[in-house]
């Protein structure tokens, strides 16, 4: 979509307008600095993601769209993770982070922070598997795609 | 080194060079550098009207009656926010339109000034596009966009808002000829396979049916319209967007359709093989409920500019992405160079058919009643005009009769606010019509609820010496919401009933126009056929009609199209 003021809270508007669910969505300038690309990621059924896809291609900012799904792609999400890291706990949870190619990217002598990247569900996953008391925060970016191998949106 | 402009001449510069002459308004703080460039000129006129939301429609009810791009000038905070019923009425009816509205200066923007509303925000879910200008070096080629998006594709307001700094600003004017948008590209011709495929299927029809809504006014296609229903002898419904897209007079024609549409019309959609739908959208006040309108039987051709029309309410068998105009001019080409025709004893048995439900005669009423009926108005009005007016309606009853008995033949006769059902719609928008046909005999058929939401129109009126013919329909009731508590709501007429009402004659006499009150069915002719004398007149008549008059047919709400109340 044109990099420009308004732009996404159209996108937004839309969907909450049309009663529509964004799971997550994430954005920002390409390497055209006037254009910005946008993973957003949805549910419903087949016609209703028809519908979203003409909806959100009548927005006049919105330049194109693909549904990834049509195709193969990949998927990653960025999430951080502040967990408590005391005494033995120390050690499980840097071993679980390298189990799941994380970093530990802040530590205080009371908590790691975790740097995590991959699918959503991989993500999940890891918040599955470590003690749930010992999350203290997380923030994730939302799932950002592109197709697999040839297969390019350009405009 | 040409002259530097400041950001209200060029505004109105822009106006000038995209041609257009009239322009509808109010002004107030955030626009006033614009208003002091009107008043140095005299190529765009400006029509001052008495609320913003009478700007909207005076400027919907222009565009609509003469195919040009309706523009009204408001200025910011309440300015705005008035206007917002009208712009949402013509984005439901996709109405090509430019608003432009007056903004605090972008220094002021977030801090709560005085009249700021967030404009672009606010309007955002009701028009095609919005803008803010904040650079001075964009203002022209942001108006450029601004005509080109609210006139191609699917039409629809299209709002540019100025703050007042910008107007102040100064830059070099240049006004772009032509415009590009990597992002805006709609779409004209329709694809020539499916084109081939709809008129494969069309051949294959045994019980064939046409349904063609607004898009073939707005693309300005009733010409095609009408020669493709002859050429293949098919009956033909209009939507209430579509009214005059093909002549309601013909034979062919079956009337509206929908949840006031003729019986014939409701039974031919429900039972025909193969629907052709152009331009009209399958909304709930047409087909009812989808699930009782789905037939396996039936094959589904869908002909529209906007591909978010299509598969949207009813999943269609062969869809067009197209202009309405193109796409039937091609067919029409494609099924004149046929040797083959449909079937054409099928066709007969589907005409006797038709012609049985048309019997059913669902259209009539008591028209030897002492109290004057509503239809009988209408049908007398169509009479006396020659059903060559100009009709603008409000939202109602009133309006439902409008459309079941004053027989359109032309296009943009008819102008109504379909989709949003706006009351206080009808007296602005008919100033825009008169405005754009000057010599057009243009009436505006009301009730005595709806009239009174925009009465102050009539002041507008006076001033520019618009002579409206207003057909007050007046029953003392809200007469829709009446018949609803009537048959849904156990007789409960729970603030449906209007009292308290004013004198009309004196209202209009007041503001200088003329009055009239009919109360008998006798007088009902004569009072119209004066009204149509007085030219240069504005004329009030306010018809005492009687007060239980119900619009039959009836879809219920939720139920389907063959299952009509009717009278």
């Amino acid at each position: 979509m044109e990099n420009e003021a308004g732009a996404l809270s159209r996108v937004a508007g839309l969907f909450s307008a049309r009663g529509y669910n964004i799971e997550s969505l994430s954005v920002a300038p390409t390497e055209d600095p006037t254009l910005s690309r946008m993973t957003l990621v949805t549910i419903g059924s087949d016609e209703v993601v028809e519908q979203v896809t003409k909806q959100l291609n009548k927005l006049i900012e919105v330049v194109k769209i693909i549904d990834l799904n049509d195709g193969n792609h990949i998927e990653r999400e960025l999430m951080l993770v502040k967990v408590r890291a005391v005494g033995p706990d120390r050690e499980e949870i840097k071993r679980l982070a390298e189990i799941f190619r994380g970093s530990i990217i802040d530590v205080t002598d009371k908590s790691y922070t975790i740097e995590l990247t991959g699918t959503s569900s991989k993500l999940d996953a890891f918040l599955e598997a470590i003690e749930r008391s010992a999350v203290l925060e997380t923030v994730r970016t939302g799932a950002s795609g592109i197709g697999r191998g040839e297969w390019i949106l350009k405009v | 080194m040409s002259v530097e402009l400041t950001g209200a001449e060029i505004t109105i510069r822009c106006l000038q060079e995209e041609g257009v002459q009239c322009i509808f308004g109010y002004p107030g703080g955030a626009v006033l550098f614009i208003y002091d460039e009107l008043f140095k000129q005299d190529k765009v006129r400006h029509i001052l009207v008495r609320h913003e939301q009478a700007a909207i429609h005076a400027a919907d009810g222009y565009a609509r009656s003469s195919n040009k791009v309706g523009v009204a000038l408001v200025t910011s905070g309440p300015g705005v926010t008035n206007a917002v019923t009208g712009i949402a009425t013509a984005y439901m009816d996709s109405i090509p339109m430019v608003i432009i509205s007056g903004q605090v200066p972008t220094s002021a923007i977030g801090l709560d000034a005085f009249q700021e509303v967030d404009t672009v925000g606010i309007t955002r879910p009701c028009v095609k596009h919005n803008f803010l200008v904040k650079d001075i070096t964009e203002l022209a080629l942001t108006i450029k966009k601004a005509f080109y998006i609210a006139s191609t594709g699917r039409p629809g307001p299209v709002l540019v808002d100025i703050p007042k700094d910008i107007s102040q600003q100064k830059t070099k004017f240049v006004y772009p000829d032509k415009i590009s948008m990597r992002s805006y590209n709609p779409v004209t011709k329709g694809h020539s396979r499916q084109i081939k495929k709809a008129a494969e299927l069309i051949l294959s029809a045994k019980r064939p049916m046409v349904y063609a809504g607004g898009g073939v006014i707005l693309s300005d296609a009733a010409p095609q319209l009408t020669e493709l229903t002859q050429l293949l002898n098919f009956p033909c419904t209009n939507t209430l967007m579509g009214l005059g897209g093909y002549p309601a007079t013909d034979k062919q024609s079956l009337g509206m359709l929908g949840m006031h549409g003729t019986y014939e019309a409701n039974m031919a959609m429900q039972y025909c093989d193969v629907l052709i739908a152009i331009g009209a959208r399958f909304d709930d006040r047409v087909i009812g409920n989808p699930k009782h309108f789905f037939n396996e039987n039936r094959k589904i051709i869908h002909i529209d500019i906007d591909p978010s029309s299509i598969s949207k309410r009813v999943k269609v068998d062969v869809p067009i992405v197209g202009d309405v105009l193109d796409v039937l001019k091609e067919l029409i080409k494609l099924l004149k160079a046929e040797k083959e025709k449909p079937d054409q004893t099928a066709l007969k048995e589907w005409w006797k058919q038709i012609e049985l439900w048309r019997e059913r005669d669902c259209l009539k009423f008591d028209r030897s009643s002492k109290i004057i009926k509503p239809q009988m108005v209408i049908e007398k009005l169509f009479n006396v005009t020659k059903g060559d007016a100009f009709i603008t309606s409000d939202v109602g009853q009133h309006q439902m009769w409008a459309a079941q008995f004053y027989k359109f033949d032309k296009p943009r006769r008819w102008i109504n606010s379909g989709g949003l059902g706006t009351m206080g719609f009808g007296m602005p928008a008919a100033m825009g019509v008169q405005l754009a046909n000057p010599k057009g005999k243009v009436a505006c058929i009301t009730g005595e609820a709806s009239i009174q939401m925009c009465i102050q129109e009539l002041s507008t009126c006076k001033q520019y010496k618009l002579p409206l013919k207003i057909i007050n329909l007046n029953n003392r009731y809200m007469g829709m919401v009446r018949q609803w508590q009537e048959f849904f709501h156990g007789n409960r007429y729970a603030e449906s009933y209007m009292n308290a009402l004013p004198d009309f004659v004196k209202l209009a006499e007041s503001y200088g126009h003329v009055g009239m009150k009919i109360e008998k069915p006798e007088d009902v002719e004569d009072a119209l056929k004066e009204a149509f004398k007085l030219k240069d007149q504005l004329v009030f008549m306010d018809f005492i009609t009687d007060q239980t008059e119900n619009v039959f047919p009836m879809v219920p709400g939720g139920k389907g199209l063959s299952e009509m109340i009717l009278v």
